[in-house]
């Protein structure tokens, strides 16, 4: 039975905006109890798509055409006040940032009543009985404190689990899950997804998932959607759809998928060790543990050493709070690390100060996450990528013809140099990213999740060219990531952190095919899609 | 630049303001021109009401000046005082906020508590007492309304320097060699722009303000026709010539006024996120 569908639906953007509509032609039916991935790139129309149903586009955004059926009532064009009772009553909706998504200074427990309140239904104590009872249904542990909890003090997945909680307290027929993971960890993630799929079950609800990862579709999709700019180019079963991709688009977006599957057969590196961190302590702590307040201390890292040869690439993995970053951090010393050693040379970069930790500092150079927030907004590309030789002493004319050649390495164009960053995509913001980094030609990269907020076919691209950088200048380089596929593309060891420490070590093949601990086997069980690329393998 | 002006433009109030504002910048370039005399010369009998006389069109005030020319001329002393009464408490405040919000720590303690102690005192006071210390000219003038209206602006660099110096940019030109005064002046100012540049427009109102209260307690500048002063002088015969107080309390009104919807449409235009609904 559909429940839902959509037919010929055109969604027009701003006039002056890249393309004229955010989604065109967008046709397809939900029947009651289905899963339905929309995959697809950043600016692919997805989200536009869902927040139609909703009635909640952004300012400037128009539906122009076709329609929307929800029960067999046309419900595109609906005033506010006659689509209030859809929202959140029968159709409800996930956000990707839970905690953006909550109300920071609303107690949970309030949250949750707030919807029953918004829509009039039941009393007080009614209320707090059902809020209970579905902190319970989502997981959360022990809700009677839960319900009491503040935002800030639940962590990610159980703020996640409670915007489920929220939007399934009107018991919607459809519920619209806007990457509702993608923030979160593997082990979180797989929660999640498992969570969503039994409420799917037990009640019979519909639910459409968007997302960018495949992983993820092949996990939970009965039908998928692929969407590029704005147009469905394939759909179909999510078998159909992922074992026999017939759009070169899909197909093209299949490839990029980083896989785990890959051999243990790296030949052993030559052993010199060119940055050798011995015994790194970092500790922060926030309160001043007097008068006012207690005194947190968290220990971000703890007594964590290795060593990186001349060649070779380390990823650094860890859930968010394993301390991977902050390793990263001290090394590059933008932190003061509380102990222990970080030997480059010989020289302790840990203990230095002032000028000498700049000019050993130029042989280390990092490679930002967001290629949004890394490179100055009121910077030309030029001054960027020049600034850094210049202020060691390079002539300016010498530093310009550098960094042309530097555009040219990372595979952009030279007439960049003119141009300021928010002309650019991410994929190419991320380029001038590597080639600032590689301005002063280091000897060693720090790349603190590059790829991380890019997409798949753009994270594919980017992790080449820096596996390409890597053989042709002679680079070592970090790699940290929370991403056990992409560490499995690039790197050659694998250092697995938690809590702080190292839990750990190992060439690719070994850690991610015979893992020694239990952690480990466990952030490599919650990888989404891993039947799928197996079934994908048999296949090729 | 282009679409700054276009978001500029779309907030009716901000060019009206522009407008009067212009009009005002124009009275006091070409008041030597218009009223070449002193506007302290007596020309007429006193108390003469406005548009009763030819060549005087604002009438005369208690001891027969010609209002008109008081009024010019203000304007000039109002916008000069103003104008860089606000350049002296930026040139305080954006390097105490930003070496505050930079370096943090010990730093951030001391030139905060410094700007603590100068905000803990109610401005006005302060300005008045600083007043009785110094000789009434109009350089000093300019100083106490400085000295008073710093801290605010070094409390909002310090801000916008603590959310900007860990951004990565910032973080990435660290690594590359670049020392703090590099980083500051050339990565974290020009970021932090918009907001001053805000508040700066408000403070110009702040400052014709104050300017105008001191002179109307007789502690300006003696020496210059000020609309402040215009007010105190006529304060004793408002209910026999109201006009003397009313048209310099609009002059002033308009002014501040004026400066005030530019601040709201320059907030506007510069932080297009925060602007409502845009249909």
């Amino acid at each position: 039975m559909t429940l839902l569908s959509i037919r010929d639906l055109d969604i027009a953007l701003p006039v002056g905006a890249d393309r004229l509509y955010a989604a065109k032609h967008i046709n397809f039916d939900l029947a009651a109890g289905e899963i339905l991935c929309i995959v697809g790139e950043s600016g692919s129309g997805k989200s536009m798509s869902a927040n139609a149903i909703m009635g909640l586009l952004p300012q400037g955004v128009k539906p122009v055409n076709g329609s929307i059926t929800f029960d067999g009532k046309e419900i595109l064009g609906l005033s506010e006040r006659e689509m209030l009772p859809l929202r959140g009553g029968r159709i409800s909706m996930i956000f990707q940032e839970p905690l953006s998504a909550l109300n920071p200074l609303m107690r949970v427990g309030a949250q949750i009543a707030e919807v029953f309140e918004a829509h009039g239904a039941l009393n007080g104590a009614e209320r707090r009985e059902r809020a209970l009872k579905l902190l319970d249904e989502v997981g959360i542990p022990d809700p009677d404190a839960a319900i009491r909890a503040y935002p800030f003090q639940l962590s990610g997945g159980q703020r996640q689990r409670v915007m489920i909680a929220m939007a399934l307290a009107l018991e919607p027929d459809i519920l619209i899950a806007d990457e509702p993971t993608t923030a979160l960890d593997v082990t979180t993630q797989a929660q999640i997804l498992k969570l969503i799929e039994d409420l799917r079950k037990s009640r019979g609800m519909a639910v459409i998932f968007i997302t960018h990862d495949f992983g993820v579709v092949a996990d939970i999709a009965d039908r998928v959607i692929v969407m590029q700019k704005g147009e469905i180019v394939e759909s179909g079963s999510a078998d159909d759809v992922l074992l026999k991709p017939q759009h070169p688009y899909t197909r093209a977006l299949i490839d990029a998928i980083p896989r785990l599957t890959r051999g243990g057969d790296v030949e052993e590196v030559k052993h010199t060790p060119i940055l050798t961190v011995e015994g790194l302590q970092k500790t922060f702590s926030t309160g001043s543990g007097t008068l006012f307040g207690k005194r947190r201390v968290v220990k971000a890292v703890q007594d964590v050493s290795f060593e990186l040869y001349a060649g070779e690439t380390i990823g650094i993995v860890g859930e968010s709070g394993s301390g991977k970053s902050t390793v990263g951090r001290c090394i590059v010393r933008l932190l003061d690390p509380d102990g222990g050693r970080v030997l480059m040379d010989g020289a302790d970069i840990a203990h230095m100060s002032g000028a000498e930790l700049r000019d050993q500092r130029r042989k280390l150079q990092m490679i930002f996450q967001d290629p949004f927030s890394s490179l100055n907004p009121r910077a030309r590309v030029s001054r960027i990528l020049t600034e850094g030789l210049i202020a060691f002493g390079t002539p300016k004319a010498d530093a310009q013809t550098k960094a042309r050649e530097l555009l040219e390495l990372v595979g952009l164009d030279a007439s960049a140099m003119m141009r300021f960053p928010h002309e650019f995509s991410g994929g190419q913001r991320q380029r001038i990213g590597i080639a600032r980094a590689l301005a002063l030609d280091p000897s060693i990269i720090i790349a603190d999740e590059a790829v991380s907020a890019l997409d798949v076919s753009i994270q594919a691209q980017v992790l080449d060219l820096l596996a390409e950088l890597k053989e042709r200048l002679h680079l070592s380089m970090l790699f940290i990531t929370h991403d056990l596929r992409v560490a499995a593309r690039i790197c050659d060891r694998i250092i697995v952190m938690q809590k702080g420490r190292i839990v750990e070590a190992g060439p690719v093949g070994k850690v991610l095919h015979d893992p020694d601990t239990d952690y480990t086997r466990s952030l490599l069980d919650a990888i989404p899609g891993q039947d799928y690329e197996r079934a994908l393998a048999e296949a090729e | 630049m282009k679409d700054f002006w276009k978001r500029f433009r779309y907030n009716r109030g901000a060019v009206i303001g522009l407008f009067i504002l212009a009009f005002v910048i124009a009275t006091a370039i070409l008041a030597p021109v218009l009223f070449p005399q002193s506007p302290w010369k007596m020309v007429q009998r006193p108390f003469l009401p406005p548009f009763t006389q030819d060549g005087l069109m604002l009438g005369t005030d208690a001891l027969g000046r010609d209002v008109m020319a008081g009024l010019a001329h203000g304007a000039y002393v109002s916008l000069l005082v103003g104008l860089v009464s606000t350049i002296v408490a930026l040139a305080i405040g954006v390097p105490v906020g930003a070496l505050a919000g930079y370096f943090a720590g010990r730093t951030d303690d001391a030139l905060m508590r410094f700007t603590e102690f100068f905000q803990t005192i109610p401005s006005f006071a302060l300005a008045i007492v600083l007043l009785a210390i110094f000789q009434p000219s109009l350089t000093f003038v300019i100083i106490a309304i400085s000295i008073v209206s710093w801290p605010p602006v070094a409390r909002l660099v310090r801000g916008e320097v603590l959310s900007l110096r860990t951004r990565e940019f910032v973080e990435a030109a660290t690594l590359s060699g670049l020392g703090n005064t590099q980083i500051i002046l050339r990565h974290i100012l020009p970021n932090a722009l918009p907001p001053i540049i805000v508040l700066a427009s408000l403070m110009v109102a702040q400052a014709i303000l104050l300017e105008s209260s001191l002179s109307f307690l007789g502690l300006g500048d003696p020496n210059i026709m000020s609309w402040g002063y215009m007010i105190g002088a006529a304060r004793t015969v408002i209910r026999t010539a109201w006009w003397l107080s009313f048209l310099p309390g609009m002059a002033i009104l308009l002014t501040v006024l004026a400066l005030n919807l530019i601040g709201e449409g320059l907030n506007d235009a510069l932080n297009p996120r925060l602007t409502r609904k845009s249909e």
